[in-house]
């Protein structure tokens, strides 16, 4: 999985593409781990470029919501799509996880 | 039926030779893509089932089948752990808030939700898990 990083007024935006699967989620456990004892607390991800995720990649997800929560920050998605996109309806997660169409759009909420 | 089979360590190194597999049958198969990336997650639930749980003290191994019966694309994944129906497991919890959720579940709901049909039995010694997709963009009653 490759992450692509760019910041816009304090929000970080992460571009994740590849694979979220039991084998390559630890890397972004790894990335946002980072993130946080750097001090950020509000992340888009941008989900145009994920082709595959699994409930090892959702749980990931979780935990790192609920690891953003705890300091008052936010975790939001966009550009959700095909299977990844099915894959968040049945499991119920668009429910928890706050889901925009783009970039922009995820942004605007956070402004 | 014309079945391969791909006998490996029930390890997670072993995820992404097992993934490469069931993709080449499914794409010989010609499944479309939605049912083949559905089929694709219910194996790595499967699989990654096995490697944590199938053999709790010891090594042991996993062996994955699939191809063509009778029209429909079949995957069965095998181990020779204790006798465990995984379909057994109560329904996941998928509504409640974010900072109650529990993750425990789900891998099972997607096998159940991203294929045809899903089924279990002990033969052998070993547990085998059949996931069948149907080439059909519509899934039969």
């Amino acid at each position: 999985m490759q992450i692509t990083v760019t910041t816009q007024a304090g929000v970080t935006i992460a571009a994740l593409v590849g694979r979220m699967d039991a084998m390559t989620t630890v890397e972004f456990d790894r990335w946002l781990a980072e993130q946080l004892t750097n001090g950020e607390t509000r992340f888009v991800l941008d989900m145009h470029g994920l082709e595959y995720i699994s409930s090892a990649g959702l749980r990931s997800l979780l935990a790192a919501a609920k690891q953003v929560k705890t300091k008052n920050g936010a975790l939001l998605l966009c550009n959700l799509g095909g299977t990844v996109e099915e894959v968040f309806r049945i499991s119920g997660f668009l429910a928890i996880l706050p889901s925009f169409p783009n970039v922009e759009e995820a942004c605007v909420s956070l402004a | 039926m014309t079945f391969d089979t791909l006998k490996c360590a029930a390890t997670l190194e072993n995820l992404n030779q097992v993934i490469e597999f069931v993709e080449e049958a499914a794409d010989r198969f010609q499944l479309a893509t939605k049912k083949k990336l559905g089929m694709l997650i219910a194996v790595e639930e499967a699989f990654v089932n096995v490697c944590h749980y199938a053999y709790p003290d010891a090594e042991g191994d996993a062996s994955i089948s699939c191809g063509n019966d009778n029209g429909a694309f079949v995957v069965e994944i095998a181990d020779s752990g204790a006798p465990f129906d995984v379909l057994s497991l109560p329904a996941p919890d998928t509504t409640s808030d974010i900072m109650d959720r529990q993750i425990g579940g789900l891998g099972v709901h997607f096998i159940r939700t991203l294929t045809d049909q899903v089924s279990y039995r002990r033969e052998e010694g070993n547990n085998i898990l059949q996931m069948i997709l149907h080439k059909a963009e519509d899934t039969p009653p």
